[in-house]
């Protein structure tokens, strides 16, 4: 039953990523391209845990939090970047 | 391929825990695309994807769990670090957003003016 | 304040940081042997000892039982919102009625504030977007609203009033 759901779910998170790309194409704002690229990190988690299943490695989950750790960063380095020099704070 | 020796009912469960992680993160995703403005994009990826990777990441901590001697708790930590750092990229981007006087859709409540 | 007693905050400044840092190493490693268990600890000690001076002051965790009961509340609502969210997004965007409200925070602890956003960032069509220090408010995004008074009077009942007794 597994075997049948992977590819699936996998499918459907390739779907999810396409409509991430889809967002990160027409913007319109760079911040719109900030949120498109982050939840497109989120999705290749998955991704990336889905074929760890599939392939039955097991060893593919520091990959995973790898990513989880750079998708967190860079989001936080480029909202940051944009607010820089402002007095709102 | 993988080669799978486990009751009916265990498949079951990480079965329905995968397919709706894949069905709930879809959801966020559509939002992010279709969504009238950024500020009410923003609801589909925190929500939605967190949750829905977080259910993909727990079905795949019970087959690993189940499939291998001894508990596998990896799947775990990150599902612990994307519920944990979701909401603070959540509100740097919306700062980011409100500091870049973003519209609102029409019909906005309530729309600070900075 | 006796000697004794600064050597042993002098060594141990976070305790329940360092028993965290070395929880979080062996499930990292997954591997429950005496050995990584005790460089689990080592790790612990050392990494709140090194970093120390860059902590703000720490917040402290009265009571764990309500503490435990809130996170219980936490995963309930967010599956709760989750549901609410994924039906207003597969609906015509046209019935959305997007808005935002200013919170008063009653909390005064840094911690509990961020804890209290991001707990709002996670529940039902609301994300936080910007925390005014001076007047202490949260401005708040909602995907769906239609009751103001009665979103800020669910916050307070829901999540900041279990989270000031945790914290009190």
């Amino acid at each position: 039953m597994i075997a049948v759901v992977i590819p699936i779910a996998m499918t459907l998170f390739a779907i999810a990523a396409l409509l991430n790309l889809y967002r990160l194409a027409i913007g319109p704002d760079i911040v719109d391209r900030i949120l498109a690229l982050d939840t497109l990190m989120i999705n290749s988690i998955a991704l990336i845990v889905l074929a760890d299943i599939w392939m039955g490695l097991g060893i593919l989950f520091e990959l995973a939090l790898l990513i989880a750790l750079m998708g967190f960063v860079s989001t936080v380095a480029m909202s940051k970047y944009l607010l820089r020099g402002d007095v709102i704070e | 391929m993988i080669a799978i020796d486990m009751a009916w009912p265990l498949q079951l469960v990480i079965a329905a825990f995968l397919l709706v992680g894949a069905v709930v993160a879809l959801i966020g995703s559509w939002g992010l695309a279709k969504l009238p403005d950024f500020y009410t994009r923003l609801h589909g990826p925190t929500k939605a994807s967190t949750l829905g990777v977080g259910c993909t990441l727990i079905g795949s901590l019970l087959y690993f769990s189940l499939q291998q001697d001894g508990i596998s708790v990896q799947e775990a930590l990150v599902t612990i670090f994307l519920f944990a750092t979701a909401p603070v990229s959540a509100h740097m981007m919306g700062k980011a957003a409100l500091r870049r006087r973003l519209p609102g859709v029409t019909g906005t409540r309530n729309m600070p003016d900075r | 304040m006796t000697p004794s007693m600064r050597k042993w905050q002098f060594w141990l400044p976070h305790p329940l940081f360092s028993l965290f840092l070395a929880l979080l190493w062996l499930l990292m490693i997954n591997d429950f042997s005496m050995a990584h268990a005790l460089l689990g600890l080592v790790l612990g000690v050392a990494i709140p000892l090194v970093t120390h001076a860059f902590w703000p002051e720490e917040a402290r965790i009265r009571r764990p039982l309500p503490l435990l009961r809130y996170l219980l509340v936490l995963l309930v609502d967010i599956l709760r919102s989750n549901l609410v969210v994924a039906l207003r997004i597969l609906r015509p965007a046209r019935h959305l009625k997007p808005g935002f409200f200013t919170y008063p925070l009653a909390l005064e602890d840094d911690f509990a504030i961020t804890i209290l956003a991001s707990t709002i960032s996670l529940t039902p069509g609301t994300v936080s977007i910007h925390y005014d220090a001076e007047a202490n408010t949260l401005l708040v995004h909602a995907l769906h609203l239609e009751d103001e008074a009665g979103a800020i009077a669910g916050i307070r009942e829901r999540y900041e009033q279990p989270l000031e007794e945790i914290f009190r």
